[in-house]
């Protein structure tokens, strides 16, 4: 199954406010992409524009060759999960699941058949008959993706589908997400704003930030060559640091430290935080700058550091990488 | 054995003690309901006991007398009239009941679903109000000067030139009374709808139309069945209010039509006290019926 998704210049105004702005991007078919970005970035209405539930301002929205720019919700090829799950109270898990079939007016011994092999799907099948205030957190996200899934689109939008979970059944949800996503083909577009998530799940990601993106590309390349300062920050383990030559990215786990003389960069150790598996060092160096080192605890605690002592900071060339903004 | 129940003993004398300084928690918790229950003992219960009481009673035509008979009631059920009167009732309560359901629904699902500020919300909301801020006895008057033969309907009709003739029916008739009830009580089924439309999720609907559910099917799919609660309480105050009501009736009428609260007050104009008594008791017996089965259909507790 074809499901290119294009964003050409999509743009979306709220009277005087520009939430989304003159965006484009190629969600390849098949693929799983994080849209990563800080609160109020424009994540919800990029995805909100791509389902149909809000109007595109200017530029059009190409799934598969065809412009659904203007298109019912329904009629697009595209399902939502909603962040809250927004799971009908009144029906059952099964006819929650079933809603748009019957919608359709399918008949009732084929919608219960086809629920169940949706709730199968998702391994939620014994609990067709309850109604979702009688299930958990993780169940109704179940049911909320069964239901979106029934719909056989071709692209499938999820706003936040996590944050509403605790960190443990966070991580299961996520794997499953993430296997789901490769058993159906389906191209999935997952808007969050944890970095962690982004990085463990997506084939793509893309970082926006004030309405526009910022950087797009497999999960790898926005981790070890931000272009911007945003993006190096915001993707995290990362210090931006103002060198006479400009603005470079480098990975905290890309430093070593050095004495003094054979140091690019030196200064005086501010911080010491253990975290277990790494030593965290903050360092001031020259600029009022700070860096953060990050030192497995083996080579920390083999030459152990004092908060106040000098150090030498030193790295190989090609970690650094220059950033345009 | 011994030892394992003699430990607990032990230990829970401590707390035992404690509690007996204090008041137990049953006794606290009927204090606590006790001025509630007294005022409602005192002011519902009393009085309907007594009503109840009354109608067993019996009357000449200048006198009332203690008795236990039931005259009141065989009378009551062998009249023609009180079927009559019954039947109209409900035709009142139901006609009036669909009209301001629909309207109320209506006016509250503009309001939920298509103001979309707030401060319009509540301006459109308080607006809807205005009409209350007068005694229900002059809004039901002032609709005289203009449903009258020579009213403001009937000329205007006239010169438009849609009616040759004044509609007779305009006033003084049944249409009169259900149009004054209409205007009294739609208020009473907008409120609690408004308020639980407000409640429903707005991802709901969009969920709906996700799921390709047309503006229709959503609204009968969805909407429709969270707003039940609402509907129902809406139904419950429509329809007592009709069915106890007699004002409304009399005037309305033109003394021509009769319901139930008519039938009484008529009764206690005659100083009939234990036939009136007699007639509310079924009448109460009655609307409390109606709700009994109302509240089969729907669960509006999680709405109070
Ligand atoms: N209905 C609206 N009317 C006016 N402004 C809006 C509306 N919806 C969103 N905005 C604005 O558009 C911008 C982008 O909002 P959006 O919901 O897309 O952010 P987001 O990236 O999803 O943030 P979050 O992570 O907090 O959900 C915000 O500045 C927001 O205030
Ligand atoms: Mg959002």
């Amino acid at each position: 199954m074809k499901s290119d998704l294009k964003l050409v210049n999509v743009t979306k105004r709220y009277g005087e406010t520009v939430a989304v702005k003159s965006i484009n991007h190629h969600f390849r078919s098949g693929s799983y992409a994080c849209l990563l970005g800080p609160s109020g970035c424009g994540k919800s209405t990029t995805l909100r524009m791509i389902a149909g539930h809000e109007s595109v301002s200017d530029g059009s929205i190409v799934l598969d060759g065809r412009d659904v720019s203007y298109l019912p919700p329904a009629k697009r090829g595209t399902a939502m999960m909603f962040q809250s799950y927004a799971l009908f109270p009144h029906l059952s898990v099964a006819d929650n699941v079933s809603f748009s079939l019957k919608m359709k007016g399918v008949d009732a011994t084929k919608r219960r058949t086809r629920a169940m092999e949706m709730l199968e799907l998702v391994d939620m099948a014994k609990l067709g008959d309850r109604l979702p205030a009688q299930l958990s957190g993780g169940q109704q996200q179940r049911v909320a993706l069964a239901r979106a899934l029934i719909t056989e689109p071709q692209v499938l939008l999820l706003d936040e589908p996590l944050s509403a979970l605790d960190p443990f059944l966070r991580i299961r949800m996520r794997a499953e997400l993430k296997k789901l996503q490769r058993e159906t083909g389906i191209t999935f577009i997952h808007v969050t704003h944890g970095q962690d998530e982004a990085l463990a799940l997506a084939d793509e990601i893309v970082v926006m930030n004030n309405a526009v993106i910022e950087q797009a590309g497999p999960a790898r390349e926005i981790f070890d060559a931000p272009r911007t300062a945003f993006v190096a920050k915001f993707i995290g383990a990362h210090n931006v640091i103002a060198l006479p030559e400009g603005k470079v990215a480098l990975r905290s786990d890309a430093i070593q430290l050095t004495d003094a003389q054979a140091a690019q960069l030196s200064g005086r150790i501010t911080a010491i935080e253990y975290q277990g598996t790494h030593v965290a060092l903050t360092a001031m160096v020259a600029g009022e700058q700070e860096v953060t080192v990050l030192l497995t605890d083996k080579e920390f605690f083999g030459a152990p550091k004092e908060t106040g002592e000098a150090i030498g900071l030193a790295w190989d060339a090609r970690s650094a990488h220059t950033l345009s903004a | 054995m011994t030892a394992e129940t003699d430990t607990p003993t032990a230990s829970s004398a401590a707390p035992a003690a404690r509690a007996g300084r204090r008041l137990p928690a049953a006794m606290v918790a009927w204090f606590q309901a006790a001025p509630l229950a007294l005022v409602l003992g005192a002011f519902l219960v009393l009085p309907i006991i007594m009503i109840v009481i009354v109608s067993f009673w019996g009357a000449t035509e200048y006198s009332i007398y203690p008795a236990f008979q039931f005259d009141n009631y065989e009378f009551l059920f062998s009249s023609p009239v009180t079927y009559k009167v019954f039947f109209n009732t409900f035709k009142y309560a139901l006609i009036t009941w669909a009209a301001t359901l629909l309207i109320g629904f209506t006016v509250a699902y503009f309001l939920a679903f298509h103001v979309r500020s707030l401060t319009w919300q509540i301006a459109l909301f308080l607006l809807c109000t205005i009409p209350f801020w007068t005694s229900n006895i002059i809004r039901m008057i002032s609709w005289i000067p203009f449903l009258g033969r020579n009213g403001i309907a009937n000329s205007t009709l006239i010169s438009w030139g849609v009616i040759d003739e004044p509609l007779e029916w305009l006033l003084f008739s049944d249409f009169s009374v259900i149009l004054a009830f209409v205007h009294l009580y739609t208020l009473f089924m907008v409120v609690p709808i408004f308020n639980t439309m407000m409640r429903i999720d707005r991802s709901l609907i969009e969920a709906s139309y996700d799921a390709g559910a047309t503006g229709w099917q959503t609204l009968w799919h969805v909407i429709v069945p969270l707003t039940k609660p609402g509907i129902m309480i809406g139904t419950i105050f429509v329809i007592t209010l009709v069915m106890g009501d007699f004002i409304t009736v009399r005037f309305m009428s033109g003394s021509q039509s009769a319901n139930v609260g008519r039938l009484i007050s008529n009764d206690i104009g005659l100083l009939q006290y234990p036939s009136a008594a007699a007639t509310a008791v079924v009448l109460l017996v009655t609307v409390l019926l109606v709700i009994g089965i109302l509240l089969r259909f729907v669960d509006i507790r999680k709405e109070l």
